[in-house]
């Protein structure tokens, strides 16, 4: 590990503005950073420890959201009884990933910000665009069986390792961040994560020295709630292929739809399409096997990573039956 | 720097780089809490942290300072046996031993977190979870036994959550099934 210099931050707006600097990063649960220090393919200058700062909080909101303080633990987060009350897709998320002794230390703030497990990523003698811009991507035609086939580049095909994350893409949530100038922004996670592009080592809306201080919710949306993951061991194991999605059925018909996808690309993944093949119709396999194909027209694999679109297919038709499905 | 580890205060200066396992091992001479990944993968060096089960690997020291720290050393004595302690012994839960302090402390844990209605992966109701062979098989998950003594590991920690140790939960759920199919 690196040298770096220590600070532990007192208020979020010191927090921000000690962090202003190149080189600088946050630290509170440090779960994945660490390890990250540890092989450095991070090696920050400057570590300011957040873990301090009244931020810990879940509160309900007038407008019957929830808003989320970026400190509060994984665990905390899961077992919070107005999210598993309202929000269950998200309770299911974070219990399905990572082990108990992570998920207590690990942040909500901080599991946004996770970097990708891609094998090259975390092999500094391989070529890593994301680890070194410009040096070239050994997954491409390397064992990339747990890597992207949808939104990926040339440059990068490395996949977004959250659960929480797909399960707050669905839920729409907010971003609450804090400038190093003291301003406040509210990023939608829709815009909160980049696609690789040219750019791979760039993976969020963040600036330099900018805190996540909350995540919000917006009230709780009606229809039945489903996190389903297809991993390669039944437990603490990243995600091959996972569904969250929060679907409701009036008269016979699916009046409203939220789906997102994880292991399938460098963000969290949401498609309207596969949305709007399923608002207004009744659910059968037919309807179900069109959002399939909606989600999946442009999904392209690299070799070893080319079951994940099949597997793909038969989750979210598997999890539209569960979610529609006779209680 | 001061650290409360076992109800003690221990002062040292390590390296501001210093895991918290580094410092029990290295600097406090505490070698309960073992290094097998050192990547939060193995869960040999799972210690309280204010009572919840962390990786200590994966933590700085200078981060916890004012933290009440509890290692397998501080969990109970020769003389008296921590009941988790006293139940991997009772049911033999360990082979060459090096995962057994993570196994233990995590097991401390993890019962807390289990009293506190805490649902995990495979628990049908979030809002009402118990324990289960299944349950604790997931809920034990980040601490990994390269002998594989999980059965009886399964077997101490019932003891101690009052499940007893004759009922099967695999066993259980085939006579029922087997009852279904019969009727």
């Amino acid at each position: 590990m690196k040298l770096f210099e220590y600070v532990r931050a007192a208020s979020p707006e010191g927090a921000a503005q000690a962090a202003a600097v190149d080189g600088a990063k946050f630290i509170a649960g440090g779960t994945n950073l660490l390890v990250l220090m540890k092989l450095q393919i991070e090696a920050p200058e400057k570590l300011v420890d957040i873990t301090r700062l009244d931020l810990n909080q879940i509160d309900k909101r007038e407008d019957g959201g929830l808003t989320i303080g970026a400190l509060v633990p994984n665990s905390d987060l899961a077992a919070d009884p107005s999210v598993v009350e309202s929000y269950p897709v998200l309770s299911r998320a974070l219990l399905a990933g990572a082990s108990g002794q992570l998920r207590n230390k690990a942040t909500t703030g901080g599991n946004l910000l996770q970097r990708t497990r891609c094998y090259y990523f975390y092999d500094t003698a391989a070529a890593c665009n994301k680890r070194e811009p410009g040096s070239g991507c050994s997954a491409i035609d390397g064992f990339n069986r747990i890597l992207a086939v949808l939104g990926t580049s040339p440059h990068c095909i490395a996949t977004h390792p959250s659960d929480m994350a797909v399960a707050l893409r669905a839920l729409d949530a907010v971003i609450v961040t804090l400038r190093t100038d003291g301003d406040r922004r509210r990023i939608p996670i829709g815009e909160f994560y980049r696609l690789p592009g040219d750019t791979p080592q760039i993976e969020t809306a963040l600036e330099t020295g900018e805190l996540i201080t909350a995540i919000e919710l917006p009230a709780p949306p009606a229809g039945r709630h489903l996190y389903r993951k297809v991993r390669d061991r039944a437990s603490y194991a990243f995600a091959l292929v996972s569904v969250a999605g929060v679907v409701s059925v009036e008269d016979g018909r699916m009046a409203s739809a939220a789906l997102a996808f994880g292991g399938l690309a460098h963000m969290p993944w949401r498609d309207p399409a596969v949305e709007n093949a399923l608002i207004g119709e009744r659910p059968s396999d037919a309807v179900f096997a069109a959002a399939a194909d909606a989600l999946l027209r442009d999904a392209k694999g690299f070799g070893s990573n080319d079951f994940k679109i099949p597997l793909a297919r038969r989750t979210l038709i598997a999890s539209l039956r569960e979610l529609t499905g006779e209680a | 720097m001061q650290f409360m580890i076992n109800g003690n205060r221990y002062e040292a200066e390590p390296d501001i780089r210093t895991t918290v396992l580094d410092l029990l091992r290295e600097h406090l001479g505490l070698t309960g809490s073992k290094k097998g990944c050192d990547h939060g993968q193995c869960g040999a060096c799972t210690v309280l942290i204010n009572g919840r089960r962390v990786n200590s690997c994966l933590t700085l020291a200078v981060m916890h300072q004012d933290d009440q720290i509890t290692t397998i050393e501080g969990l109970g004595s020769p003389e008296q046996l921590h009941p988790v302690q006293a139940a991997f012994l009772h049911h033999d839960g360990y082979q060459c031993g090096y995962c057994t302090p993570g196994q233990i402390v995590s097991a401390v844990g993890m019962l807390d977190e289990a009293a506190k209605g805490w649902a995990s992966h495979v628990s049908t109701d979030l809002a009402e979870a118990g324990l289960s062979n299944s349950e604790i098989s997931e809920r034990m998950s980040g601490n990994l036994c390269r002998c594989a003594a999980y059965p009886n590991i399964i077997d101490a920690i019932r003891e101690v959550a009052g499940l007893g140790t004759e009922v099967d939960d695999v066993a259980d759920h085939m006579r029922a099934q087997s009852q279904k199919v019969d009727s």
